[in-house]
């Protein structure tokens, strides 16, 4: 497939040091990849299946017809605390522009997928770790906003750790404003798809992840409320391996369904094809007429 | 150890010490009303300077006292209250206590998340913090209270949702995600108050509001202290820190936006007079209240969605 024009230019430069380096290792086997092929793959180990985190661009292009065009990228945040930690919030800010070449943890806009016009979030951990500010919070906002407007369905791929402590209760306060957003979309006739990527932990898994009419997820993804750490040290004791995955989540009936990402363009085709324009169908489908 | 009741150690015994002086002059002929002053003048000075100014982490103290006024106490202050149980799927959650109840002859749908005063008590409270079942009974309470045009009010305090593993299990997430999707479409007035301690999502399920406010001394905050301190610099023992840097005191959340009231507390802190501060309490929730009557729901709904629409939007 031809690199759309889009892409093309987001990626003028090379997306990091480390992309220089042709050869990557598999977090999970251990196995060495080069890099062309592993993007080839989709980003999933060849040897033992692992999915790879994906740069939000590079999901974007793995899922859309033709072209994308973004809303809300001109909107950065600002530094409403004044935070500083072990550096500046607006230092942190500045290295993860660099380290991902994104303005924010998501990337907002419209495009079409199997022929069906969408409005398409998909959020990116390589940005402070995929957390929820108030840039984020506004994206997804204008995003079921202009697709409500448009009538629309919507899809959102999570990845997040939570809300942003850098911005506070700034932060916090984006679960609510996203749920309202979602719940008028939905209130007005809106689908709504989200994917639970890895991983999709606190307020974002607490909110817009959770609120889909269909609630997918990649296969393997961690997936839960509170961090793992957090519950070991409250309950004082390991976890088991497969506690808070997108299998154990299916098993407990949390989620409609566990995809993996070689499926997933044709699953969400399927699944939007049931729903979009569905009320507009005829009383009696064209195959018991025939 | 908790800083405030540290500091309260000395106030207490010089507290001990007019009484025993009052009750000794009272029994004798010699006047002591001067050495008496003396010391209540000196009681005041004492109390002025420890919570005249107080820092955010002092704030994180207060808003977790031993002795602070529960959830529960609020509830029990009603005119009247007829306890709703459960999820319907589950099990009864004891964090969160939820009913039918009368505010100064206004019916409402009052629900309160509870720490637990004694041992026993938190742990059958699991020390205020919810289970999925009890937001799922949330969201049941709310169902109802809209069905029958009640009005919501609830109190919140909690160190956050509860993160065991059988929550997880029960999907925490998809819980406090439906709690808040419930009361983001609620045709009712939803009125929320923090009384001590708002910890992040496990608060703001019960705080997705038309009117929120805070007790002054409490806090709301996007992570406990322990736990920013904990992921920033790999120390819980920074959570002094991280406390001043996290914006949680109500005058922080005031001037953001985020907190529409401030309801005062009596110098040293609700507990030290919960009678008081309760009233208090319920007068403002009841005024609050008294500004939603009438409004068409469709008013109220586009209202609150403009509410928190403008917070972090650029200007």
């Amino acid at each position: 497939m031809a690199m759309p024009e889009w892409l093309r230019l987001r990626r003028a430069q090379p997306v990091s040091a480390e992309d220089a380096a042709q050869w990557t290792k598999c977090p999970s086997c251990g196995e060495m990849i080069y890099r062309p092929d592993l993007a080839a793959n989709l980003w999933v180990c060849p040897r033992c299946a692992h999915h790879f985190r994906m740069h939000a661009f590079d999901r974007i292009a793995m899922l859309v017809d033709t072209d994308f065009t973004e809303i809300g990228g001109e909107l950065i945040p600002g530094d409403p605390l004044g935070w500083t930690d072990k550096v500046p919030y607006p230092q942190k800010l500045e290295r993860d522009r660099e380290k991902s070449k994104l303005t924010e943890g998501i990337v907002c806009g419209f495009s079409s997928i199997g022929g069906f016009p969408v409005a398409l979030g998909v959020m990116d951990f390589n940005f402070r770790g995929g957390t929820m500010g108030t840039v984020v919070g506004e994206r997804i906002v204008q995003l079921f906003e202009r697709a409500r407007e448009r009538k629309l369905p919507c899809i959102v791929f999570t990845a997040s750790g939570g809300a942003r402590m850098e911005e506070g209760m700034l932060a916090l306060m984006q679960m609510a404003k996203t749920t309202l957003a979602v719940r008028r979309f939905q209130d007005e006739g809106g689908y709504y798809l989200s994917v639970l990527t890895d991983p999709t932990t606190g307020g974002v898994s607490a909110s817009f992840a959770f609120q889909a009419d269909v609630v997918l997820a990649e296969a393997k993804a961690a997936i839960g409320f509170a961090g793992r750490r957090v519950i070991e040290q409250t309950i004082r004791q390991k976890l088991p391996e497969n506690f808070q995955t997108a299998e154990f989540l299916l098993e407990k009936g949390a989620l409609d369904m566990v995809v993996t990402r070689a499926e997933l363009k044709d699953q969400l085709v399927r699944l939007l094809d049931y729903g979009v324009g569905a009320k507009q169908q005829p009383r009696v489908p064209a195959e018991v007429r025939a | 150890m908790n800083v405030i009741v540290e500091r309260e150690r000395g106030l207490l015994e010089l507290e001990q010490r007019i009484a025993e002086l009052k009750a000794q002059a009272a029994q004798q002929p010699v006047d002591m009303s001067a050495e008496i002053a003396a010391l209540e003048g000196k009681y005041a000075q004492i109390q002025r300077e420890i919570f005249g100014t107080m820092t955010p982490w002092q704030r994180v103290n207060m808003a977790r006292h031993p002795k602070r006024p529960l959830g529960s106490q609020y509830i029990a202050a009603l005119d009247q209250f007829d306890e709703l149980h459960g999820d319907r799927h589950f099990r009864d959650d004891h964090a969160i206590i939820g009913g039918f109840a009368k505010l100064k002859g206004r019916r409402v749908m009052a629900i309160a998340q509870d720490k637990g005063r004694d041992t026993k008590e938190k742990v059958y409270r699991n020390f205020g913090m919810p289970s999925p079942e009890g937001y799922r009974k949330v969201i049941r309470l709310v169902k109802l209270a809209a069905h029958l045009g009640l009005p919501v009010v609830t109190f919140v305090d909690t160190s956050g949702a509860d993160p065991g593993i059988g929550s997880e299990e029960r999907a925490q997430a998809e819980a406090i995600a439906q709690s808040l999707y419930e009361l983001a479409d609620a045709r009712i007035p939803v009125v929320a108050t923090v009384i001590g301690e708002g910890g992040s999502g496990g608060a703001l399920a019960l705080a997705l509001a038309d009117r929120v406010m805070m007790l002054e001394h409490s806090v709301y905050s996007v992570a406990s202290p322990e736990g920013a301190a904990a992921i920033l610099w790999g120390d819980a023992a920074r959570a002094e820190e991280a406390a001043s840097r996290l914006r949680l005191t109500a005058d922080d959340l005031v001037r953001f936006g985020i907190v529409d009231e401030i309801i005062p507390e009596p110098l040293g802190g609700a507990h030290r007079d919960p009678d008081a501060i309760i009233t208090r309490v319920l007068d403002r929730v009841d005024v609050a209240l008294a500004q939603f009557v009438g409004v068409d729901p469709d008013v109220l709904l586009d209202r609150r969605y403009a509410k928190f629409r403008r917070i972090g939007a650029p200007s």
